[in-house]
């Protein structure tokens, strides 16, 4: 039997709303398939599985909210009948911590909070500590503990109430929560190299001079793999800091932040960058952005880049100073490319050149780690042609 | 076809990259990326677009050189010709 989970959906996220079944009981499914879209704050999610099988019965309803990790479908595994399963789903059921209850109706609102004596609410302890990072004042909700105290729920669902309802207002909420998360556990350090890219922007040139649009290619992809080939030498700049110790990446999946129309951003990844030739990381570069803009990603995407990417484009600014987006451990941002007066062989020459900013965490590397970082970065991106082959 | 329609299908190929354009306020002869927050992967999944839609296919070179959505228009009437 496979208990199909709600997979993660990135360090920010802890839960989502289903919004359709993509599969019925009785189909058969492999590895890839999309099975469901959840919604979250920032993008619908095409959740995909990660085994060959056949449903047997869908556990939650569309429009259920349900924490990442709720089971919400079972499988059956080849071979394996309904009969052998039967029993497996009904343990399931009767363990509903871990099954959601299927709720398409929102709750009701609660008529007036529980009577209590005036001047004094009582709090427990861990109700009173959230309420104050949400901004709630504990005498304006709704108490359901014994002797009309709030509890930690209470909170929780008062605070599901205030939540607004845009999405534009929601993903605001979600980057806050992610940046301040960032700002309050990483001790940050930066460091920035001006790096010249009159070869780069040569090579895409000629590279690109008679071919159709649909084989074009962007800069950005070449400065994604630059960043994608130097962390593979400097590992410690690839993976995520969990429970007090750098974990690295299980390969280099760059997140590329991508700015929403209308606000926001998202940073989904780009899997298994250095091994990639530029012509098909060009691709799935553009189809990448295309999608997170029509807000339709894939759970796979949002859930596990290893290093972030950030590439401010032809209408930013010089530099940009990044933030890194927990649990990962650095962040490569890229300002405008700008023609700029350049010393070459004692001359001075205009010239192509981007100014390249680490953002990394201290508890797991150093300054002198990180400039040898950027500094790759840099090197790689004088051999464009190298950069641009697939590697094994 | 007549150049109000080539307008109208370029137009739509923009329209489908950056839902949000109010082409009612937007200036033809003025610079796009002026008026419309286009970077380089929108700009290059709209000339796939045209390429698609219209069966034009603008160089590298003459891209750079098409700032206003007239001169995309201009460019794709010269190549397809119109009535």
């Amino acid at each position: 039997m496979i208990a199909f989970g709600l997979p993660s959906l990135g360090a920010d996220m802890d839960k989502g709303t289903l919004l359709e079944w993509r599969v019925r009981p009785g189909d058969a499914v492999k590895k890839g398939d999309v099975i469901a879209i959840v919604d979250t704050t920032k993008a619908a999610i095409d959740v995909e599985c990660w085994h060959d099988g056949t449903v047997e019965e869908l556990l939650v309803e569309p429009g259920a909210e349900i924490p990442v990790g709720t089971v919400m479908a079972v499988l059956r595994e080849p071979g394996e009948t309904s009969e052998q399963v039967r029993a497996q789903i009904d343990a399931l059921r009767a363990a509903p911590a871990r099954v959601a209850a299927p709720s398409a109706i929102p709750p009701e609102r609660p008529a007036a909070p529980a009577a209590v004596a005036a001047g004094r609410v009582p709090v427990s302890p861990a109700a009173r500590k959230r309420a104050a990072e949400l901004g709630l004042a504990v005498d304006s909700i709704a108490a359901t503990g014994p002797g009309g105290a709030v509890t930690l729920a209470d909170v929780e669902a008062a605070a599901a109430r205030a939540a607004p309802v845009s999405r534009g207002e929601a993903m605001r909420q979600t980057i806050a929560a992610a940046m301040a998360r960032s700002k309050r556990e990483i001790p940050h350090y930066y460091l920035a190299e001006d790096i010249p890219l009159a070869l780069a922007t040569a090579y895409l040139a000629e590279r690109n001079a008679g071919r159709s649009v649909t084989e074009r290619l962007l800069l950005a992809p070449l400065l994604v793999q630059a960043v994608a080939r130097a962390v593979q030498r400097y590992p410690e700049f690839n993976g995520f800091f969990r429970d007090g110790a750098f974990v690295p990446g299980p390969g280099v999946h760059c997140g590329v932040a991508i700015a929403l129309r209308g606000g926001g951003l998202v940073a989904p990844a780009l899997h298994n960058v250095p091994s990639r030739d530029i012509a098909t990381l060009n691709r799935a570069l553009l189809d990448l952005v295309q999608r997170a803009r029509a807000g339709s990603l894939k759970a796979s995407e949002v859930a596990d880049p290893t290093i972030t990417v950030t590439s401010l484009g032809e209408q930013g600014v010089r530099s940009v100073f990044p933030i890194i987006y927990p649990p990962q451990v650095a962040i490569v941002g890229f300002g405008r490319v700008i023609e700029r007066p350049w010393i070459v062989d004692g001359a001075i020459r205009p010239a192509p050149v981007v100014t390249a900013s680490l953002g990394a965490d201290h508890r797991v590397s150093d300054g002198h780690r990180g400039a040898l970082l950027l500094a790759a970065v840099r090197d790689l991106l004088q051999r464009p042609d190298e950069l641009a082959k697939a590697t094994p | 076809m007549t150049r109000d329609e080539l307008s109208a299908r370029i137009r739509a190929c923009l329209g489908r990259i950056a839902p949000e354009i109010d082409f009612g306020a937007l200036q033809p002869a003025a610079r796009l990326r002026d008026q419309v927050d286009l970077d380089s992967v929108d700009w290059l999944n709209f000339l796939v677009a045209v390429h698609a839609d219209l069966g034009v296919d603008i160089p590298d070179a003459e891209a750079a050189r098409l700032a206003t959505l007239d001169q995309v228009v201009d460019y794709c009437a010269a190549r397809i010709g119109t009535a």
